[in-house]
């Protein structure tokens, strides 16, 4: 790693003025970025540690939404969340590994937005709002692409807003070596529809799978995706599998999260 | 340079460190603490497990200011306060858990933190839960059953002397 | 003598308290006064030239103490091939030289052209990024078959990129010919045996200091055997005396044959040393060890089985080309020919075998033994074409193993690859598999998974290995350099207790344990008044280290001779102590004991004695009691079993589980049954990692795609099974004084086959015709395999 510092500030307001130095990076649970770090890929002159800030942590329920800050941990979010959102709960559960889970934040992961990682596709498919320092942005507009966002230079996800849909369930087929997935589908079902997300497939980064969201939509089982197909086409071709198997497992880990969905 | 003061192994230390000190270099390097290793660059082997507050984590993808305030244990205090081995590693030691000894620690911190959520977990919570702590040497089989008889299971039916 | 610490008991490891505490001494575990730390400057691009390399900037940054290139080592010897083969023409292999530091040409990614010392990691690390190098870039030579064409050469002076092309056995080949011409049934399989890296939980790191009072090195270095590393250094690379190079390897967190070799990285810090005048250490990083560690495997072949119409083999014929890399590392030579091509005839009567292996050189890493070392090279396309052909033919993957099968009544048995093997019972070991596995309930259990919407498939194999890689004569001729016997010496302190030193050094292999247990069991007494001293050249006589299983078999071996000379002597003392004839003294439980009589001596007061000789008859007795021996054994060992596995695979995605896995091995007599099973588990999970998950994979331009744990699937907890494990059915090695044939590699060779068959036949069982698959037998392979079918 190059030499930096690293401060912890107890506020968002605090975190966002230290941002506003030359080179500052804010720093989540650090599971990504110090990785990163260490391959001497980043070279920050601070980091700003969110770990401190209070307002920024905890889950807690409004209506139908259920609010996590933005520097919760994932096993807070596998344990807390369980009773009223367990498919999302679920996903948290799979992060990673256990020391991960216990480092790791649903901030750094939402505003990472690794095309293999699993937060935004629980994000996208739950049509969560994404909440700032600044704003409030809605998923289908936050994730632009692989490690895009439409955060701006220093601005922090304070906390993620994610509708309870009435059932859900999120499908893992994992990458052998990461352990990220390879392809993982959210599916969830609202009153007024259902939303499929599909992480770890695309070159574009997470996306909706809107021809199965309709189909869904109409009848809420493995069957209505019959027919259906996914384009390979703009699907990522690496050693773990070519497109035309993403393509072919996001049919199949969406049907499985169909069938599974509570 | 920052100050860092935390608990390690019942013990307050304090010392300063630079900003991208990990917390296992200020155990290996600051500390002299070498039971904690590092055997990737990318948080997946494990080898670097302690505990922080209780709960198990990479030292190695953790920065030593992060842990200000924090109670941190590593494989250096897990002994029983008289010396022998503890539960857990009694049934590593009994189940022949261990042969390099590199990824022994990380496993051991890994494990006591599984059975404290989880203190009767089977075969696959144990396996699901290993998934960040990486052995070359015992092809998991000794660890896992080590793992099930530190939790007071009957290991005597799975097949192995 | 207790039952529960000799021969054939389980103690727990004494080993394993330190490393359980965490207070296991590891070569990065150790800090000195005034250590600096060792950054490499390593090549981003896989073949060029290296128009110019400029430190000037590096040297004058914080903190740097020196910096090396290529240059500096110019004087210097490269470090060599240890095994010289011949080409079936006659003429010895391409040799080029492997220097410390590149020199003139980056030949992989990797590659260290210049090195930093500093003060700090950190500012070495800043230092090595402020070197400037000027490559010219080439066009990479990754594939083996276009490495042979063309005029693109990785080592220009030898003008071909071709090693060696080698004939086993070459007077064979006329015959296979014309056998496999002839036959009734040719089975034909074409086969990637997967290059694999080995990953031993601790990187290497060695640390060197140099005291200039006496021109005397030390290195702490992560070796398997330092003797060997010390006499590489001194005889070829540095030209250090060797009894002014202590070599130590302290704990060593596994090796699997990746530590078996002297690298570039151990010359340079004791170069650096001697320049800074201080102590120099160099910490592998996990990057560093997927791109410079010596891979595994990585050959190529085509293989033929030829057989009459009731399934008898009659001839194995096999081309392999084997990828050795851009360097020859130090048995890269011995692995795919002495190793491999030896082998293949396997278990079976076959009266001919023939095998072609061209090395090839490519710019890629360096590639050495791993875990098996050729054998399971060997087995898995021998095992995979004899299944192949089973389903050719109509018959029982079993029955047809069985029939060709050497029977126990044939040994010594001269296979037609050319070995002699001394002892087995492979019907025995496949009676046994087929009980402890109860393969008569594969069918129900399929008949369940097919319920479940799976697929399940049953695999078997059968392997023989040659083992405890050692006898000088034998492997003189068949091109060694070296010796390969090994040492130890047993001290009996005069208060009783004992040290050994052993030639072996243990890496997880409990020897710790398992040596005392043999002498022990010899003097009687009692286990823990011995201790075993190793991995450190200024401590132990000689050794030749611990890979191919050689630990108990060649250095064991030497254990027990040197402790029958101890014997001997302990018995002329008290004979002399108990006034009798030394040939009336018996030796039973640690007591030394006039026959018929009731007079008798301790053990430990002949230890006493020893070193209190003041009545001794000097003439015939020399104080002390200290023995030492070389063990230079007869043959190799040859250690077989039957392995079997079930499967079930997701045909929706094409995932493959291992379910169960049974391993039925003839060890010979097994001293520690503990540690022998936790040696086949180790080898199972790496075997198994080869056949579902291990790649490392080069792109055309010589990039190592799969360079971290993110690409290169290491198997995991959740991976794998419980193993069934038996070595109950052993048949004792007939020429060293243990009986041993060695444990360590068994798992890594058995296993890939077994699965693999087993993948297999549950992809034939859905009606799929896949008749092969090239390991690492991923979801996305196994379901591309199903799609295509």
């Amino acid at each position: 790693m190059y030499a930096f510092d690293i401060e912890r500030p107890t506020t968002v307001a605090d975190a966002v003025e230290a941002l506003k130095a030359d080179e500052a990076q804010p720093l989540g649970g650090g599971q990504t970025l110090i990785p990163t770090l260490k391959a001497r890929l980043a070279a920050p002159s601070k980091l700003v540690s969110l770990g401190n800030v209070k307002e920024m942590q905890g889950i807690s329920i409004d209506g139908d939404t259920l609010r996590i800050g933005g520097a919760t941990i994932h096993a807070t979010v596998a344990t807390e969340a369980r009773s009223r959102y367990p498919g999302l709960a679920r996903l948290a559960s799979k992060i990673g590994d256990p020391a991960v889970r216990n480092r790791g934040t649903i901030g750094g992961s939402i505003a990472n937005n690794d095309p293999a990682a699993c937060y935004p596709a629980a994000a996208l498919a739950s049509g969560a709002t994404i909440i700032t320092n600044t704003r409030q942005v809605a998923a289908d507009d936050f994730f632009l692409g692989m490690f895009e966002t439409a955060l701006d230079e220093g601005e922090i996800v304070t906390a993620v807003s994610f509708p309870i849909p009435e059932a859900s369930n999120y499908q893992k087929f994992v990458q052998p070596a990461s352990r990220f997935p390879l392809v993982g589908v959210f599916v969830a079902k609202f009153a007024d529809g259902v939303r499929v997300a599909v992480t770890g497939a695309s070159e574009g980064g997470v996306f909706r799978w809107t021809e199965a969201e309709q189909a869904l939509s109409g009848t809420f089982a493995p069957d209505a995706l019959d027919g259906l197909n996914v384009s390979e086409d703009g699907m990522i071709n690496d050693l773990h599998g070519d497109g035309e198997y993403r393509a072919h497992l996001i049919k199949i880990m969406t049907g499985r999260a169909v069938k599974a969905a509570s | 340079m920052t100050k860092v003061t935390m608990t390690i192994n019942g013990k307050s230390v304090s010392r300063d460190v630079e900003g991208q000190t990990l917390l296992v270099s200020f155990l290996r390097d600051d500390l002299h603490l070498t039971g904690t290793h590092v055997g990737c660059d990318t948080s997946q082997c494990g080898a670097c497990t302690v505990h922080v507050d209780g709960k198990s984590v990479k030292s190695c993808t953790m920065f030593a200011v992060e842990a200000e305030g924090a109670e941190v244990k590593t494989i250096e205090g897990m002994a029983n306060a008289d010396g022998s081995l503890n539960v857990m590693q009694q049934a590593f030691q009994d189940h022949h858990g261990l042969q390099c000894g590199y990824c022994t620690p990380g496993m051991v911190m890994s494990a006591t933190a599984l059975l404290k959520d989880n203190p009767k977990p089977t075969e696959a919570e144990v396996r699901k839960h290993l998934e960040g702590n990486i052995c070359r040497c015992t092809g998991y089989h000794n660890i896992v059953k080590a793992i099930l008889a530190a939790s007071g299971q009957d290991v005597s039916a799975i097949a192995a002397e | 003598m207790p039952k529960d610490t000799g021969i054939g008991a389980s103690p727990l490891r004494r080993e394993d308290v330190r490393f359980l505490k965490g207070a296991g001494e590891y070569t990065d575990d150790i800090k000195t006064y005034g250590e600096t730390v060792a950054v490499f400057a390593r090549s981003t691009v896989a073949n060029g030239i290296i128009k110019s390399i400029d430190t000037s900037v590096a040297e004058g940054m914080p903190g740097v103490l020196a910096v090396f290139t290529g240059a500096d080592f110019v004087e210097v010897g490269g470090n060599p091939a240890g095994w010289l083969i011949n080409s079936r023409d006659g003429e010895p292999m391409k040799e080029p030289k492997r220097p410390v530091l590149a020199h003139g040409k980056v030949r992989h990614v990797g590659d260290a052209y210049a090195a930093v010392i500093a003060e700090t990691d950190r500012q070495a690390r800043d230092a090595a990024e402020a070197i400037e190098i000027d490559i010219e870039e080439l066009p990479a030579i990754i594939d083996v078959k276009e490495a042979l064409k063309g005029d693109n050469f990785v080592h220009d002076e030898i003008g071909t990129n071709q090693c060696f092309d080698w004939g086993w056995i070459e007077d064979n080949r006329a015959a296979t010919d014309e056998a496999i011409k002839n036959a009734h049934h040719v089975t034909t399989l074409e086969l990637v045996n997967n290059r694999l890296i080995p990953n031993a939980m601790e990187p290497r790191c060695s640390m060197a200091s140099y005291k200039a009072s006496g021109d005397e090195y030390v290195l702490h270095t992560t070796s398997q055997n330092p003797h060997l590393t010390r006499l590489l250094i001194s005889a070829f690379v540095m030209g250090i005396p060797e009894n002014k190079l202590t070599v130590i390897a302290p704990d060593v967190g596994g090796g699997f044959g990746s530590k078996i070799y002297h690298y570039g990285e151990e010359a340079l810090v004791l170069a650096a040393a001697k320049r800074v005048g201080r102590p120099v250490k160099w910490t592998s990083d996990r990057t560093e060890a997927f791109l410079t560690d010596a891979h595994g495997r990585d050959h190529v072949t085509k293989i033929e089985l030829a057989t009459d119409a009731e399934g008898n083999f009659q001839a194995f014929r096999t081309e392999t080309y084997a990828n050795v890399g851009a360097y020859l590392s130090n048995f890269a030579t011995a692995t795919p020919t002495f190793l491999h091509g030896t082998l293949m005839a396997g278990n079976y009567t076959v009266p001919l075998v023939y095998v072609n292996v061209k090395a090839v050189f490519t710019n890629t890493a360096p590639v050495d033994a791993y875990r098996g070392a050729g054998r399971p090279e060997a087995s898995y396309s021998l095992e995979r074409v004899i299944d192949k052909c089973a389903r050719e033919l109509g018959m029982d993957p079993i029955a047809l193993r069985r029939k060709n099968f050497i029977k126990p009544e044939q040994y010594p048995f001269a296979s037609a690859a050319g070995l002699e093997y001394d002892s087995g019972n492979y019907d025995a070991l496949m009676d046994k598999m087929e009980e402890v596995a109860d393969v008569k309930g594969f069918a129900a259990r399929r008949a369940q998974s097919e319920a479940n919407g799976m697929l399940r498939g049953f695999g078997v194999n059968a392997y023989v290995e040659a083992c405890g890689i050692a006898p000088s004569n034998l492997v003189g001729v068949l091109g060694s350099r070296v010796g390969l016997y090994d040492a130890a010496t047993v001290r009996v302190n005069a208060t009783g207790n004992l040290s050994v030193m052993v030639g072996a050094h243990s890496h997880g292999q409990g020897h710790e344990t398992v040596f005392p247990q043999v002498v022990a069991e010899m003097l009687g007494i009692d286990a823990a008044s011995i201790d075993i001293v190793h991995g450190d050249t200024s401590k132990i006589p000689f050794g030749m280290g611990t890979y191919g299983s050689r630990s108990l078999a060649v250095c064991g071996s030497a254990v027990v001779r040197a402790t029958e000379k101890i014997i001997n002597k302990a018995k002329k003392i008290a004979a002399h102590m108990l006034e009798a004839a030394e040939g009336d003294i018996e030796l039973k439980d640690g007591q030394f004991s006039v026959a018929g009589t009731d007079k008798s001596v301790s053990f430990g007061e002949v230890a006493l004695k020893a070193y209190i000789p003041h009545d001794f008859p000097l003439e015939d007795i020399e104080p002390g009691l200290e023995e030492t021996a070389f063990y230079d054994p007869a043959n190799f060992t040859f250690p077989s079993g039957a392995y079997c596995c079930e499967v079930e695979v997701d045909p929706d995605t094409g995932k493959v589980r291992v379910d169960r896995f049974a391993a039925v091995d003839d060890f010979g007599n097994v001293i520690n049954p503990m540690v022998v099973t936790g040696q086949v588990h180790g080898g199972l999970g790496q075997g198994i990692g080869q056949a579902l998950l291990e790649a490392a994979r080069y792109n055309s331009d010589g990039q190592l795609e799969s360079a971290s744990y993110m690409d290169y699937a290491m198997p995991r907890a959740d991976d794998l099974p419980f193993y069934t494990v038996d070595h109950s059915q052993g048949t004792p090695c007939t020429h060293n004084p243990l009986g041993v044939k060695g444990c360590g590699e068994a798992g890594a060779i058995g296993s890939p086959p077994t699965i693999v068959n087993a993948v297999i036949d549950a992809l034939q069982s859905s009606g799929k015709n896949v008749t092969h698959i090239d390991m690492p037998l991923t979801p996305h392979r196994v379901w591309s395999a199903m799609k295509n079918a």
